[in-house]
């Protein structure tokens, strides 16, 4: 197959096409417009609708409104507009609608800058909205994950009938890099619960809504019973050189591929250094790294945060081995040479 | 093998397009590449640069701690990122614009007066052109058949009437290079 050249926003709008997304709602914000633009240029040509919302709050509202009908739906955004779709995205998963979201993350917090981070991992993974949801979250480290990733969110909501959340980053969002991305067949249906008009059958409801408490935890109980199945059947990882290896680096999106370049460096260096890479962050792979963490001396955490999915690290490998950390904030990106050096030193203090 | 690449120089100059080029060729030629661009709220007449790998395996990192090959097309670019060069690296500088020369001794510095020969080829804006002939043919990192056709995926049909006028720059570069 061909491969073109793409930024990763436009290949994550491209695989949502073929994914059979044909609605598109979303409002600009930097470092994610170039998505927003592409969708605002490609859905015409497939038959869909694209629509740039009057705010981040109408435009989830929008896709709750698709989605409520059974449509393919997602929308874009960076760190603040995400969090303005909070509410609705708590909305959507009581509900039990699927849709997709694509968060591009920015350095924050508050209005913050335009520069590649990943401080959004605990409000993505620990539900950003309020109320006891989960939402799918896969965190693509290539341009051409991004393109997999894509179709696997849309597959999974519509599974599951929950909201995916695509978690980048402004550098994986901006960069070009070669993908094929393969034209195919994509049906869905959502014909049993969708509404469709209750023409010959009984009427439907979709609702985030249940004045009854005892009615409103069944739907809870049911919300739990879909999270515990995504948690035995979904969890997504890469190990990258972890066979012989002595220490661990445990990094995911943007940060994993350049702890790959660390990893050669230090096993030039003669280091054993194998790196654990979760794809998918809710639900994240905990028992594969607590494996791992029973076979090496430490762990090695690497963010461009101040040490978020640090805590789910912790979860996994606590007290199985010695766990560090490693961050840059803001919207600093750490290049493979500052983090060995950082590792170096931590082997050098043991 | 593999080639990193910081490329830099005003808003203007194209330093964005030569790295697309490059790496557009790189994948032409079956390698691995990555580009990425700095993205921070330039203005014009800002300095804007763009971070290139072309690589036989997979690219792990797209952020490159010291480049194989740094190009200056204007000062603010010579200052910033010699020192991250490589030693025995390759440093391009753009000598219609950067009036000074470069301050280490273990790198290879390659002058190029890329805005007067454009201007000789009878327009400024290929300036680029001609400064990526010269990195083509200094570095080999990819074949100028690669180079030509990625340009002409680039220009489109849009822009296939510039084709001719890009290619007369490439090959100027390469010339002044003795390539």
């Amino acid at each position: 197959m061909k491969k073109i050249m793409m930024k990763g926003t436009e290949a994550i709008g491209e695989a949502a096409i073929i994914a059979g997304c044909r609605n598109f709602f979303g409002y600009p914000i930097t470092p994610q417009n170039e998505l927003t633009e592409y969708m605002a240029r490609r859905l015409p040509e497939v038959g869909g609708c694209f629509l740039q919302a009057e705010s981040e709050v109408a435009a989830v509202n929008m896709i709750y409104g698709a989605a409520s009908v059974g449509k393919r739906a997602m929308t874009s955004t960076s760190s603040p507009g995400f969090s303005l779709m909070q509410e609705g995205i708590s909305y959507i998963a009581c509900a039990q609608l699927p849709a997709v979201f694509v968060n591009v993350v920015r350095g924050g917090p508050g209005l913050g800058d335009i520069q590649p981070s990943q401080g959004d991992y605990f409000q993505a993974t620990k539900g950003g909205g309020h109320g006891d949801y989960r939402l799918i979250v896969l965190a693509p480290s290539t341009v051409q994950e991004a393109v997999t990733l894509t179709e696997l969110a849309f597959e999974l909501a519509d599974k599951y009938r929950n909201p995916a959340l695509i978690l980048a980053d402004g550098l994986l969002g901006q960069m070009m890099e070669p993908v094929e991305i393969e034209e195919k067949q994509v049906s869905y249906d959502n014909s049993s619960w969708a509404l469709t008009g209750a023409k010959d059958r009984p009427p439907r409801k979709v609702t985030s809504f249940n004045i009854d408490p005892y009615g409103l935890e069944k739907m809870n109980l049911q919300l739990q019973e879909k999270y515990r199945k995504m948690e035995q059947e979904e969890p997504r990882w890469e190990e990258f050189q972890t066979e012989d290896a002595e220490i661990l680096l445990a990094a995911y999106g943007t940060v994993g591929r350049i702890c790959k370049s660390v990893v050669k460096i230090a096993r030039e260096a003669g280091l054993k250094v194998g790196l654990f890479r979760p794809i998918t962050l809710y639900p994240y792979p905990y028992s594969p790294l607590e494996e791992l963490a029973k076979r090496v001396s430490m762990i090695l955490t690497v963010e461009m945060s101040s040490g978020q999915m640090l805590e789910d690290v912790k979860l996994a490998a606590l007290r199985l081995t010695r766990i560090e950390f490693y961050g840059r904030m803001a919207g600093v990106v750490p290049t493979p040479g500052e983090i060995f050096e950082h590792l170096m030193q931590l082997v050098r203090r043991r | 093998m593999t080639f990193s690449f910081i490329l830099s120089g005003f808003g203007g100059q194209g330093v964005m397009l030569m790295g697309q080029i490059l790496a557009q060729a790189g994948m032409q030629e079956a390698k691995n590449v990555t580009w990425f661009p700095s993205y921070g709220p330039e203005m014009r007449g800002g300095t804007a640069n763009c971070t290139v790998v072309i690589s036989d395996e997979p690219v792990a990192s797209p952020i490159v701690d010291s480049p194989d090959v740094v190009v200056a097309m204007n000062i603010p670019s010579l200052l910033k990122f010699e020192p991250r060069l490589k030693k025995n690296g390759f440093l391009f500088l753009n000598t219609s614009v950067i009036d000074r020369k470069a301050t280490r001794n273990d790198i290879r510095v390659i002058e190029v007066p890329a805005n007067e020969i454009a201007d000789r080829i009878g327009n400024l804006k290929v300036a680029n052109m001609v400064m990526l002939g010269a990195i083509i043919a200094v570095t080999k990192c990819v074949r100028k058949d690669s180079v030509v056709s990625a340009l002409q995926y680039k220009l489109g049909e849009k822009g296939s009437s510039l084709l001719k006028l890009n290619i007369e720059a490439i090959e100027a570069g390469i010339k002044h290079v003795g390539g």
